[in-house]
């Protein structure tokens, strides 16, 4: 359509009255302002998606990347010192027991030594307790054979003695010891 | 007049021109209320997940907790829809859901321009979508994007008519895209401005016209709650949507 300028700005005063009145033509369906609607919505979206995806998502997708790692890093930080903490208990108790075996071989060694040690000396005491004993019984014995052969003289003088007190004469000594020994004989 | 925009509850979806800008090729355009509201929406976007995590901490503070919240609770969603392989198009799915409920937030706000109200804006997101699934699903798929509308285990007889019904199905998509959005907040904002303007219309009949006001002024304030729950809910519902068709994009065997 050929318009003159004059036209045009005619035309747009009375778009510009029907706007106020928006008599015939419900707003929304306005067609009059769709092409500056769609070239701004386009700019303006256009900003908006280019904004988000180039500096905000990054930002906020790098905090949380970061909490993230973080994360990960103290879960893997906290197995790493359990598993130490958890290897330092089985090295403890490996020692533990390492030491408890130790000790009673200790215990098992020395006990079965002193035996052996107590066992010998008991051995040797006994030895010498049996020597002495010998010894003592072969004193014993000849003690008892020196007295046993001294009997007869003390009886041969015990019996001149008494004969001499109780008949008054003198025996001869050969003759008590015969006696004597004949007595003693039976 | 002043009185007349109040109960118009259609004067809020006007676009006024701020800045006219020419003509080009018989189009007018102009920096208009709708285009101030949606570089608002961006800048608050952008300065809330900026200003959210400018101190970068291990241990979030209030602020980075909601940015890293949003973050996640968008970035599981693409992953549960698309998959690990599917995240590339995060950003984009990310920049449509916080665009669209940054624009229906700041349309709660009275006085403030609601550019979801907008046919032609939210047509154009749903036939950015739509272009978006075209295009990535032939660079991805070469031919074989069109085994999409080819359900598999189909008989030859039925196979034209479901063919038809499928293709019939993937471009109405954008259609119900874009109204769904558009729909709901056009109708609750219409519905929120007719409840408010009950209450100044009774109010103006004295004693009993203010008692009986009580009844619209609890229906609007349902109705405000009401409308910021369905801010939230449609921009997640374009968003899962988005991801939904760009899954076909990606995996066009059913």
């Amino acid at each position: 359509m050929a318009e003159t300028p004059q036209q045009g700005e005619l035309s747009e005063a009375l778009e510009q009255q029907a706007h106020g009145q928006h008599g015939d033509v419900f707003p929304p369906f306005d067609q009059t302002h769709f092409a500056s609607q769609i070239l701004w919505l386009a700019i303006s979206f256009g900003l908006l998606y280019y904004l988000v995806s180039k500096v905000a998502l990054p930002r906020v997708a790098g905090i949380l990347e970061d909490r993230h790692d973080r994360i990960a890093w103290d879960l893997s930080e906290a197995e790493r010192l359990k598993q130490e903490s958890d290897d330092a208990v089985a090295a403890y108790e490996k020692a533990l027991a390492e030491a408890r075996d130790k000790a009673h071989a200790i215990a098992r060694e020395s006990h079965s030594r002193i035996s052996a040690e107590v066992a010998a000396k008991r051995h040797d005491v006994e030895a010498g307790l049996a020597a002495k004993l010998a010894t003592a019984e072969q004193r014993i014995g000849t003690i008892k054979a020196d007295a046993l052969a001294q009997v007869g003289d003390i009886a041969s003088e015990a019996t001149g003695a008494i004969v001499s007190t109780l008949v008054e004469t003198e025996v001869s000594k050969d003759e008590i010891d015969g006696a004597v020994s004949a007595a003693l004989a039976r | 007049m002043a009185t007349a925009d109040k109960v118009d509850p259609v004067h809020q979806f006007i676009v006024n021109d701020l800045i006219p800008l020419g003509r080009v090729a018989d189009m007018k355009l102009a920096f208009q209320n709708s285009s101030l509201f949606m570089f608002v929406a961006v800048a608050l976007i952008i300065g809330f997940l900026l200003i959210g995590t400018r101190a970068r901490k291990l241990v979030p503070g209030r602020m980075q907790s909601v940015v890293e919240m949003l973050y996640e609770f968008m970035a599981g969603t693409v992953r549960q829809v698309l998959g690990e392989e599917g995240m590339k198009f995060f950003p984009f799915v990310f920049s449509l859901f916080t665009f669209i409920l940054a624009l229906n937030l700041l349309g709660m706000v009275p006085y403030f321009f609601t550019v979801t109200s907008q046919i032609v804006v939210t047509a154009s997101l749903a036939l950015l979508v739509i272009f978006t699934v075209i295009i990535v699903g032939f660079v991805k798929n070469g031919i074989g994007f069109v085994k999409l509308f080819v359900p598999h285990g189909v008989p030859m007889v039925l196979l034209p008519l479901i063919s038809l019904i499928e293709i019939i199905s993937f471009f109405a998509r954008p259609v119900s895209l874009s109204l769904r959005l558009f729909g709901n907040m056009l109708a609750g904002h219409i519905v929120l401005k007719v409840f408010a303007g009950f209450i100044g219309t009774l109010g103006a009949f004295g004693f009993f016209g203010v008692l009986g006001a009580i009844a619209p002024f609890l229906m609007t304030i349902a109705i405000t709650a009401l409308e910021f729950l369905v801010a939230f809910l449609q921009a997640f519902v374009f968003a899962v949507l988005t991801c939904v068709y760009l899954k076909d994009a990606l995996h066009p065997h059913h």
